[in-house]
C-alpha cells in the first residue's frame, strides 16, 4: 500500500518536472524560433560572466529572475481573494492533467512491474476534460477581479472561447476513444504498437486523421495561443485578462500558456503518434519486420520510450510554436464561427464516419 | 479505520439540502436562488450514488447521469429566463417582480 | 475512505455550501458552489462512481456554473443591498427549515445498512453505465437528448438580441 502510494508520487513527480522542461524548453523555443522566422537574433544580451548560452541565460535564468522580483500590484477596488485565486486556478489544473498521461511502456524493479502513468484511471481522457473546464475559472476569475473593463473583456472573450473549443475537443475525442475501444491513455498508446499488414506501426493518425486535427486546432484554441489569442492580444487589450497582474503571478499565468502547450502535445503524441511507442521496439528488444530482432534489457528499452515521448512532445511544441509565428490573429467572430460552425459539424461528421466504418469492420 | 458509514453521506446530504432549501426560501437575488436550487439537486444525487453503492447497483448512477443532464438545460433555460426579465425589469431581485405588469 | 477523511472533506462541503446561500456577492456564491460540486465529485469518487464524478466535474463545475458566471458578468451584478428577506420571511424560513431538518433526520435513524459487500464487476466503470444507458435506459437517454436540443434552442430564443 505505502509503496504503491510513494511510486504513484514519484512517477507524478517525474511527469511534471518532465513537462517543466517541456515548458522551459517552450519558452526558449518561443524566443529563438521567433527569432528565426522573423529574421533576426532574439534574446541575447542576459550574459553571466560573458557568457550568453544562445539567450539561454536570458530566458531561462534572467526573465523568471526578473518576474519573481518584480512588485505585487495592488489594484484599488478590486477584489483582493480572486485576484489572487485567479492564477493558481488557472496553473493548477493545466499541471494536474498530466497525471493521466502515460510516458513510457513499464519499469520493471526488481520483480515490480511499474506502470509508467502516474494515475491509473479507469476514466483517463476525461480526466484531461474535466481539468481543462476547471481552468476556464482562472480566466473568469482573473479578468473580473482586476477591475479593469479590459481584463473583463478578455475575460469574457477567452472563456467564452475557452468553452466553445471545449465541445469541439470533446466531440473529436469520441471519435478516438470509439477506434480504441478505451478511455484509458496507457491501453490507447499500448494499442498502437500493433503493426498495420505486418510492417506498418498502427499509430492514431492513421485512424482519426481528421480527429488530430480537430483536436490539435481546438487544444490551440484552448490555451489561447495565436492564431486564436484574442483575449489576450498583446496589441489591442494591453494584455487582457492578465493586465492587471504582475511579478509572479504574471508568471504564473504565463507558464499556464506553456504549460497548455506542453499538455496539448503530450496528448496529441499519446493520442495520434503513438505515445512512447518506438516502431518495432516491444519490451524484450527490437524485432523488425524483416525478421531480424535486436535483443534488449528491459531498462534500455523504458529509457528508448520515454526518451521516444520527450522527442514527440518537443516535436509538437516546436510546430505550435512555428503555427503562432506564422500565423495572423482570427478576429473574434471568425473565431467563434470556426469553433461552432467549422470544428463542431465536422467533430460529428467524424464520429458518424468512424462509427459506421467500425461497425462495418467489425461486423463478424 | 474502517470504511465510512454510508449514514454519514446520508446525514451530508440531508443538510446538504436543507441549507439548499434554506438559500431558495431566504435570498431575493433571483441567480442565487438558482445556485441553491442546483445545491439542492446535487444533495439528492449525493443520496442516489450512496444508495447505489448501498445496493450494488448501477441504476442509480444511471440515475444520477439524467439528473445532470436534466439540471444543466434547466439552468441554461432558467439563466436566460434571468437574462431576458432583466432586460424588461433591470432588476434581478425577487421582490421586485412580484406582479405580471409594470 | 477513512472516516476522518469523510469528516474533513464534509466539513469543507458544508462550509462552501453555506458560503453559496449566506455571501452577499454571487460572485462569492459561484465560488462556493464550483468549490460544493468539485467537494461532491471528490465524494463520489469515494463511492466508487468514477465515470459520475468526471461528469460532475465536466458538466456542473465547468460548464453549468460557468454560464452562471457568465450572466452574473453580463448583468454586471453589485454585491446584494438586500440580500435576505424581511425578518417575517426569516422566521417562516427558519421553521421551515427546521422542520425539513427534523423530518430528515427522522428518516436517517433507520438503519440502511452499509456499502454492499461484494460488487459486481465493474461497478462504477464507464463500460457498465454505457452499457446500462443504451439498452435498459435507451428510451431515457433519446429522451434526455431530446430535452437538451429543446433548451438549447429555448435558451438561444430567449436570451438573443432582437433588434
Amino acid at each position: 500500500m505505502v509503496a504503491d502510494a510513494v511510486i504513484a508520487a514519484v512517477e507524478a513527480l517525474f511527469i511534471i518536472l518532465l513537462m517543466l522542461q517541456v515548458v522551459a524548453l517552450g519558452v526558449f523555443f518561443e524566443r529563438k524560433v521567433s527569432a528565426v522566422v522573423q529574421d533576426r537574433v532574439g534574446a541575447n544580451r542576459a550574459a553571466i560572466f560573458g557568457v550568453a548560452a544562445l539567450g539561454l541565460v536570458n530566458t531561462l535564468i534572467a526573465d523568471p529572475i526578473k518576474f519573481l522580483l518584480k512588485e505585487d500590484v495592488r489594484i484599488a477596488g478590486a477584489d483582493r481573494l480572486l485576484h489572487a485565486l485567479a492564477p493558481w486556478v488557472a496553473l493548477l489544473p493545466a499541471l494536474i492533467a498530466f497525471a493521466v498521461v502515460p510516458f513510457g511502456d513499464v519499469l520493471e524493479i526488481g520483480d515490480r512491474i511499474v506502470n509508467l502513468q502516474a494515475a491509473e484511471l479507469d476514466i483517463g481522457i476525461l480526466f484531461v476534460l474535466a481539468t481543462t473546464s476547471l481552468g476556464v475559472y482562472g480566466v473568469i476569475l482573473g479578468g473580473w477581479a482586476s477591475n479593469n473593463r479590459w481584463s473583463l473583456l478578455g475575460a469574457v472573450r477567452g472563456s467564452a472561447q475557452m468553452i466553445s473549443y471545449e465541445v469541439a475537443m470533446g466531440l473529436a475525442l469520441v471519435g478516438v476513444v470509439l477506434s480504441y475501444n478505451t478511455l484509458d491513455l496507457q491501453e490507447m498508446a499500448r494499442q498502437q504498437g500493433a503493426l498495420l499488414w505486418g510492417w506498418l506501426p498502427a499509430w492514431g493518425i492513421l485512424y482519426q486523421p481528421l480527429a488530430f486535427v480537430i483536436f490539435f486546432t481546438a487544444g490551440i484554441a484552448e490555451s489561447k495561443r495565436i492564431p486564436f489569442d484574442l483575449p489576450e492580444s498583446e496589441s489591442e487589450l494591453v494584455s487582457g485578462f492578465f493586465t492587471e497582474y504582475s511579478g509572479a503571478k504574471h508568471l504564473m499565468f504565463m507558464m499556464t500558456d506553456f504549460v497548455e502547450v506542453a499538455l496539448v502535445a503530450a496528448l496529441v503524441t499519446t493520442l495520434f503518434f503513438g505515445g512512447w511507442q518506438v516502431p518495432y521496439l516491444y519490451r524484450d528488444g527490437f524485432h523488425f519486420p524483416w525478421g531480424s530482432g535486436i535483443g534488449l534489457p528491459s531498462l534500455v528499452v523504458t529509457i528508448l520510450q520515454v526518451t521516444a515521448f520527450m522527442l514527440k512532445v518537443v516535436c509538437f511544441t516546436w510546430l505550435q510554436t512555428m503555427i503562432r509565428w506564422t500565423l495572423p490573429r482570427f478576429r473574434y467572430d471568425q473565431l467563434m464561427r470556426l469553433g461552432w460552425q467549422g470544428l463542431l459539424p465536422l467533430a460529428l461528421v467524424n464520429v458518424l464516419a468512424s462509427a459506421a466504418i467500425i461497425l462495418v469492420l467489425r461486423r463478424p | 479505520m474502517g470504511a465510512t458509514p454510508l449514514s454519514w453521506y446520508l446525514a451530508l446530504s440531508a443538510v446538504l439540502f436543507t441549507i439548499g432549501a434554506l438559500g431558495v426560501l431566504i435570498r431575493r437575488n433571483l441567480i442565487v436562488i438558482f445556485m441553491a436550487i442546483e445545491l439542492m439537486l446535487n444533495a439528492v444525487n449525493l443520496t442516489f450514488v450512496t444508495f447505489s453503492r448501498n445496493l450494488g447497483s448501477m441504476d442509480g448512477q444511471v440515475i444520477v447521469f439524467f439528473v445532470i443532464a436534466v439540471a444543466a438545460a434547466e439552468a441554461a433555460v432558467g439563466l436566460a429566463i434571468i437574462l431576458e426579465l432583466f432586460r424588461v425589469r433591470a432588476t434581478t431581485n425577487a421582490d421586485e417582480v412580484t406582479s405580471l405588469r409594470w | 475512505m477513512n472516516p476522518m477523511t469523510f469528516l474533513v472533506l464534509a466539513v469543507l462541503t458544508v462550509a462552501a455550501a453555506l458560503t453559496v446561500v449566506l455571501h452577499r456577492n454571487p460572485v462569492h456564491s459561484a465560488l462556493g458552489l464550483v468549490a460544493t460540486l468539485f467537494l461532491l465529485a471528490v465524494q463520489f469518487l469515494s463511492l466508487d462512481a468514477e465515470l459520475i464524478a468526471a461528469l460532475q466535474v465536466i458538466v456542473y463545475a465547468g460548464a453549468v456554473v460557468v454560464l452562471f458566471l457568465f450572466v452574473i458578468m453580463l448583468l454586471n451584478l453589485e454585491v446584494d443591498v438586500r440580500a435576505v428577506g424581511g425578518p417575517m420571511l426569516l422566521a417562516t424560513a427558519g421553521a421551515a427549515t427546521l422542520a425539513l431538518g427534523a423530518f430528515l433526520v427522522a428518516g436517517l435513524r433507520r438503519d440502511v445498512g452499509g456499502a454492499a459487500a461484494d460488487l459486481p464487476v465493474g461497478f462504477g466503470r464507464t463500460a457498465t453505465l454505457a452499457e446500462r444507458l443504451f439498452t435498459i435506459y435507451l428510451l431515457p437517454f433519446e429522451l434526455a437528448s431530446l430535452l437538451l436540443l429543446v433548451a438549447i434552442v429555448g435558451a438561444v430564443a430567449l436570451a438573443r438580441r432582437r433588434i
